[in-house]
């Protein structure tokens, strides 16, 4: 809240709607070792969805990739710590991304790699339900099926709100659970803002040694902020003043 | 050229099981060797370009050196923000292979001309844009790439030149290879279409004009020393190339001159200019039918001298 507030930047609703999903990955599911970014055996997390990228840095820095402070320097002229995310001089960013429907074809190629080897890591991918409108997606998931790849994890934050109005009025998903079925995946549905439904979920995975894993997460955009959540407004909005202090104030109760 | 570079990757990959081949279901009949001695370094991903790079990045980022196969347009255009973002700003280990430069499928139309390649992937920062002459450039940029860490385009053209290297020469990315030696006139050529150049300089001898002709087969890295001493010691430069004349060889032979700061007494870029090319021919017929074959090229080579007489 304070980085988007400060750097004046766009889609905190969007890091709202995943932040319980980051908690959970970088809390505690996640193989990941910050004094060796860079571990043959660590997990790849890749955020498609990377308009939500402060959220990405903020869980990194409370994971001890780099320092806190520098998260004062998001979106500030002359940062590492871009709108969108980006690895270039950030310890942790797996993937780049910013356009969507880039995350999924790249961990896939990851995972693929991985099972060639014969290695146990993971690739997580976290992906938009508007993302999910880019042919990319779904290029990615029917190879993904057919390689059997059950390292990859696809985690879809669905708060069924897109650019501009309700995905539902937009290029509706549903049935969603039954396109990835139909790809070939093996879906679970969770709570979105569940923590321990969540590490359920992401520990009962691999849920078959044949198929990759969807995790749809039902989420609700801006969550824990009463006046942002189901608001298309806080896709773009930055927090003035008063909407900063209201906003702080609801976090630290709920937190 | 395409036959010349397989056979080139398969001698790689048998020392070196980094190689891994992506294809974009396309090949046939020219993949099946490399999948049946190497199964294990090859992939068909289907009719799915963009996958097919992204797969390709994640792969590179994991220690591959990763090829990426298809025709015309397929491995660059249809997926060129997956080039741009996934590939080129990670710098990771891709090597994008075209087979049908320009007019090389010329009867099969407008979709599989490869005629902007050159000047969209050239913008993109990280990535090598190369496109050899003839079969020994091909073979040699092909074992160039795979020592060469980072991105990299493969340009490779279904007709090329015959010419032969000198002994012992050394093929090296970035280095303009001088075929003729003239003052008359440099004709300088990127691609097969670098017989038509020779072919066109050995009429200009039988005239009196000694052409240097030059071939690039690196359009990024630019070999600028070379071009600058054709500026400087010929009568005027005539650049050939299958491509549009927005942003391709010709437009990096202009920039690198006035860069430079040396103007060459004469200047014409022969190049695919106007609207797409409609006709339908195979890849002389659209040579000749859009001003790139050799009188297209001696009549170049004739006016340019003349402009600089008069």
């Amino acid at each position: 809240m304070r980085m988007t507030s400060r750097g004046g930047s766009a889609h905190i609703g969007s890091v709202f709607s995943m932040a319980d999903i980051l908690a959970t990955l970088y809390g505690g599911f996640l193989r990941l070792d910050s004094s060796d970014p860079a571990a043959p055996d660590r997990d790849r997390f890749i955020l498609s969805k990377g308009h939500a990228g402060a959220g990405v840095y903020a869980a990194l820095a409370e994971a001890g990739f780099f320092p806190i402070s520098k998260l004062d320097t998001h979106y500030q002229n002359g940062s590492d710590l871009s709108g969108h995310v980006s690895h270039v001089n950030v310890p942790g960013v797996e993937l780049s991304t910013g356009s969507l429907g880039h995350g999924l074809p790249v961990g896939a190629g990851m995972a693929y790699g991985a099972k060639l080897d014969g290695r146990h890591h993971r690739v997580v991918v976290l992906l938009s339900d508007g993302e999910c409108d880019e042919g990319s997606v779904w290029e990615a998931a029917l190879f993904a099926a057919h390689h059997q790849l059950a390292n990859l994890l696809a985690i879809v934050d669905y708060n069924k709100i897109q650019s501009l109005k309700p995905v539902s009025e937009t290029l509706g998903l549903e049935p969603f659970a039954d396109k990835w079925k139909a790809f070939g995946w093996s879906v679970t549905e969770v709570d979105g803002h569940d923590p321990a439904a969540l590490m359920q979920a992401f520990r009962s995975v691999p849920k078959a040694t044949d198929a990759p894993t969807c995790i749809i997460a039902h989420t609700v955009k801006g969550k824990g902020v009463s006046f942002m959540e189901h608001s298309v407004l806080w896709h773009y909005r930055t927090a003035r003043e008063e909407e900063f202090n209201a906003a702080l104030r609801e976090l630290s109760e709920t937190s | 050229m395409r036959d010349i570079f397989i056979r080139r990757l398969m001698d790689i990959a048998v020392a070196d099981p980094r190689i891994f081949l992506i294809t974009g279901d396309l090949g046939f009949g020219v993949l099946t060797q490399f999948e049946e001695r190497f199964p294990k370094q090859f992939l068909n991903v289907g009719v799915a370009e963009q996958n097919m790079t992204g797969v390709a990045t994640g792969l590179a980022l994991e220690g591959r050196i990763v090829f990426t196969y298809s025709i015309g347009n397929f491995p660059t255009l249809r997926c060129l923000e997956q080039i741009r973002n996934d590939v080129c700003y990670h710098n990771a280990n891709v090597k994008i292979v075209s087979i049908g430069g320009g007019f090389s499928y010329g009867q099969l139309g407008m979709s599989h001309h490869a005629t902007e390649d050159l000047a969209i992937l050239r913008a993109i920062p990280n990535l090598a844009v190369v496109s050899p002459g003839t079969d020994w450039e091909a073979a040699e940029a092909t074992s160039a790439l795979v020592s060469r860490p980072g991105p990299c385009y493969l340009r490779l053209d279904k007709s090329s030149s015959d010419a032969q290297p000198r002994p012992g020469e050394q093929f090296e990315i970035g280095r303009a290879r001088v075929l003729t030696e003239g003052d008359d006139i440099a004709i300088i050529a990127t691609g097969g279409i670098l017989a038509v150049a020779l072919g066109a300089s050995r009429r200009l001898a039988e005239t009196g004009i000694n052409a240097r002709v030059i071939s690039i087969h690196s359009i990024k890295p630019f070999d600028s020393e070379t071009i600058l001493d054709a500026a400087r010691e010929t009568g005027g430069i005539v650049t050939l190339e299958e491509h549009r004349i927005e942003g391709g060889l010709g437009s990096v032979v202009a920039e690198t001159c006035m860069d430079g700061g040396v103007f060459p007494r004469g200047f014409r870029r022969l190049a695919l200019d106007g609207g797409f090319a409609c006709a339908v021919g195979d890849q002389q017929y659209l040579r000749q039918r859009y001003g790139m074959d050799e009188d297209a090229v001696c009549a170049a080579v004739q006016q340019t001298l003349a402009s600089v007489d008069a």
